[in-house]
């Protein structure tokens, strides 16, 4: 049965895209879209491509052919800080956090945008304090200090700062204890719905399963398979094919 | 060989003043160089046009304070303006080319001075005469004022740094440039609003320190040397250790000239610079990287 | 190399060589003049090619051995009598070979940015010393000194004319290219450029990255002493003024605009700017540095390659 077809224009929309690192031919024509307050997880072995993938959504990584379409507008070649204020907002592998900023400094980098009012700002901080009590315990601390899962709370948090319509996460579990991976899956749902759109990169396959509505399978720089999330399990032997588990 | 104390004393002051203008231009120099990764050979043009527009803003309003102000925003456009058209697009080439673009600039800066205002100095009327008794000598108020002028300034921008919303742009950029334009921050304007501010940095020591010499075409040159000197020996990008740099060095030197002419004094900043490198490359009040 | 480019090579080697020596007598003795004056900055802008064309590394230190090269020069005219052509060139080799090796030394400690900023400082160093240590070195007014005798003191010595002179020139700058080309083509000259691209990879490969900095430098040094010896022999005069790091900036312009890496594009660099200072000095005087820095700052952005590389894209069109 195939996937269903979004029926409005979906939100983000990469079609046939190509991507060099330097001389290498990372990404062979990479297609897929993610709908609106969608999440959509993105799986596959290391080195396939898919952390590319992401930063040639938000302008990082320059497409050499392809296209890339964000709300029905092209918006490839767009640079990087254009694309997070239309709504964009891309949380890396290595969550790179100002380390010599403070917690709240982080966050402002994702605050002060223009055309939003100080009590917006006040709430959007609220809100970032509420979901991740932690970060307000340690504003005034530098970002450098916090311990690794705080350091990804911190990379999340400023990411919604921007408001932004799709959240771009890289490995958001990498490294963290099951605690804190518990604590991201549940952060993921929270954002779904507040009808935030995720694409989301990761190696661990049952919580991606769980968080998501669909899944989109690389290799060797392509998109080659997507499906419903919902109708796979993780000992289908499509995840065997694409992941070597 | 008797030390003479009260000279020595003196010229304690005198490294003190010379060294906060020194740490002033310097600063602007190695902004640029830690957050651009510019050397800007043109450095000490843009103090030298500063000293000029200074000159000028004097003759015609008859306020220094004017002067100064009017000095560091024009000479801060005119920083923008270049970076704008000769260093954006040299982004992500070798940094050789940076090199040579603002050693281009430098040559036709400082010819551009030459041809508008010819090869006579000129001279910028300190805003307070006066002098208090230092020891033996009459040692003019002005002096004095210029260091507290550059502490002034260096202090402000270090606020702006730590406090304002474009400081936290502008350190979040030199931490992490592409994380920072993910963010939303407009890294290519930040860089050009840093060069600016080196620029504007470098024409406010011009407009200072101008009273104390002439201004010529060629003021610029031994500066620039100087504030390189400065900032490999504060450690490239390291503010605090600019200026501390730069008092260590005018101290040396203001003692030096104790007991060799001015001119060879010089010798003794290039040997501080020889042994830093050596001993220390990363810069004497950084602490060794483990 | 193959045949047929070797012969292309050869041919049109001989070709120029063939003009340069006419040229003197077909010219205005103020244009055969400027001749030979493109010829020693030319040198000058070849060895400094083989640090930043060849090494990659940038340097601003190349006025300290071309000036050590004059005075050199003007110690053993000053100081043996009769004046000794062969003594000269010695007298200025060495010195220039001196300094050669402080920078060599520095060069394998520090790199890009710190070792561009020493050799800048290091030609500083140079002049303030010179300048101020007028007892020895005249000072300002730097030194005046006659031209030696070609040919060996004691048997057979004949007076340079301005043709001869120029041909002594040639001869030497020719050859030097030769001799440069020849080490950069060679196992050696392989290596230094696989430095220049990747300073890393080529010391895990195996090789003593800094042994073959030192040897880049000391030839750079030692072709810089040679041309500041020519132009002693051709100005009999010497000056702080050739110390300053100026002359190493415009060699670096001569470089940049003829094209880094190319050995023959710096004598090109060389000829273009003199020659464009010519031109503009009839119209702006003194401040032609103006429309030429211009022009150098663009052609840094738009013609980075140089004159040579973007007559070699247009010639492969």
């Amino acid at each position: 049965m195939s996937p269903p077809k979004p029926s409005v224009e979906p939100l983000v929309q990469v079609e046939d895209l190509h991507a060099y690192y330097g001389k290498s031919h990372i990404l062979h024509g990479v297609s897929l879209s993610v709908g609106r307050g969608e999440v959509v997880g993105l799986l596959g072995r290391n080195g396939v491509g898919k952390s590319t993938t992401l930063k040639s959504i938000i302008g990082l990584v320059a497409a050499r052919q392809g296209r890339v379409l964000f709300d029905g507008r092209a918006v490839t070649g767009v640079p990087a800080h254009k694309l997070a204020r239309i709504g964009i907002a891309y949380v890396p592998e290595d969550r790179r956090i100002f380390h010599l900023l403070t917690v709240i400094e982080n966050l402002r980098t994702g605050l002060d945008r223009d055309g939003v009012s100080e009590s917006r700002r006040r709430q959007l901080l609220d809100k970032a304090y509420a979901y991740f009590p932690v970060l307000a315990e340690r504003r005034n601390q530098p970002g450098g200090t916090l311990s690794g899962g705080e350091q990804q709370m911190l990379a999340i948090a400023r990411a919604m700062m921007l408001e932004p319509k799709i959240i771009l996460l890289d490995e958001p579990t990498e490294g963290l204890m099951p605690r804190m991976v518990s604590q991201i899956r549940q952060i993921i749902d929270v954002l779904h719905r507040d009808g935030v759109a995720i694409l989301l990169v990761e190696q661990n396959v049952p919580l991606t399963l769980e968080a998501s509505q669909r899944v989109y399978f690389m290799e060797k720089g392509e998109v080659r398979h997507q499906a419903v999330a919902s109708e796979l399990d993780v000992n289908d032997p499509v995840i065997h094919q694409f992941l070597g588990i | 060989m008797t030390i003479p104390w009260d000279l020595f004393a003196i010229q304690t002051v005198n490294g003190i003043v010379t060294g906060m203008i020194l740490a002033l231009v310097a600063s602007g120099l190695t902004l640029i160089f830690g957050i651009l990764n510019v050397v800007n050979f043109a450095h000490g043009e843009l103090f030298m046009l500063g000293a000029y527009v200074g000159v000028l803003v004097l003759a015609t309003t008859g306020s220094f304070w004017l002067a100064l102000v009017a000095a560091t925003i024009i000479v801060a456009l005119l920083g923008a303006a270049l970076q704008i058209v000769t260093l954006r697009p040299l982004v992500g080439r070798d940094p050789m080319t940076t090199i040579l673009a603002t050693f281009g600039i430098s040559l036709v800066l400082q010819n551009y001075a030459l041809w508008q205002f010819g090869p006579v100095a000129r001279k910028i009327q300190e805003p307070i005469t006066g002098h208090f008794t230092l020891f033996y000598l009459d040692y003019p108020w002005y002096r004095l004022m210029i260091a507290l002028l550059s502490a002034a300034i260096i202090g402000g921008f270090w606020l702006f740094l730590k406090y304002g919303k474009y400081g936290i742009w502008i350190r979040a950029t030199t931490q992490d440039r592409v994380m920072a334009e993910a963010m939303g921050i407009p890294v290519p304007w930040v860089h050009t609003a840093v060069f600016a501010i080196g620029a504007g940095m470098a024409a406010a020591s011009g407009v200072l320190f101008g009273p104390l010499v002439g201004v010529d075409h060629a003021m610029g040159l031994p500066w620039v040397l100087k504030a390189f000197i400065v900032v490999v020996v504060g450690g490239m990008g390291n503010l605090g250790g600019s200026i501390a740099a730069a008092i260590f060095i005018s101290l040396l030197e203001a003692y030096a000239s104790i007991w060799v002419s001015p001119s060879q004094a010089v010798i003794v900043s290039f040997v501080v610079l020889i042994l830093t490198l050596l001993f220390r490359p990363t810069g004497l009040f950084v602490p060794t990287p483990k | 190399m193959t045949e047929r480019h070797s012969t292309v090579f050869w041919s049109g080697f001989a070709v120029i060589l063939a003009l340069l020596i006419a040229a003197p007598l077909v010219l205005p003795p103020f244009w055969g003049r400027f001749l030979t004056e493109i010829l020693i900055w030319g040198l000058l802008a070849m060895s400094s090619d083989i640090l930043i064309g060849y090494t990659g590394m940038i340097s601003f230190g190349h006025s300290a051995f071309f000036g050590l090269g004059i005075y050199g020069t003007a110690a053993a005219l000053l100081l043996v009598d009769p004046p000794n052509l062969f003594l000269a060139i010695l007298f200025g080799l060495v010195a220039s070979g001196l300094v050669a090796v402080v920078v060599a030394y520095f060069s394998t400690r520090l790199r890009d940015i710190y070792f561009a900023i020493t050799t800048l400082i290091f030609s500083q160093i140079f002049y303030v010393v010179i300048f101020t240590w007028t007892s020895v070195t005249g000072g300002e007014n730097g030194l005046a000194f006659t031209r030696p005798g070609l040919g060996i003191p004691g048997l057979y010595v004949v007076r340079f004319t301005a043709e001869t002179m120029h041909w002594f020139v040639l001869a030497v700058v020719a050859g030097s290219y030769l001799l440069l080309r020849r080490i950069t083509q060679s196992p050696f000259g392989t290596v230094l450029q696989s430095i220049r691209e990747n300073e890393a990879r080529t010391r895990a490969i195996g090789y003593h990255v800094e042994h073959y900095k030192i040897v880049s430098v000391m030839i750079s040094g030692l072709f810089a002493g040679l041309a500041g010896v020519l132009y002693a022999l051709q100005n009999q005069f010497a000056a702080p003024d050739f110390v300053f790091f100026l002359v190493s900036g415009e060699t670096v312009i001569f470089n940049v605009m003829g094209g880094i890496g190319t050995l023959v594009g710096p004598i090109v660099g060389a000829g273009f700017f003199l020659l464009l200072r010519e031109a503009l000095s009839r119209f702006f005087t003194e401040y032609y540095l103006i429309p030429v820095g211009i022009i150098f700052i663009a052609m840094v952005i738009f013609m980075p390659q140089g004159l040579l590389g973007f007559m070699r894209r247009w010639l492969n069109r």
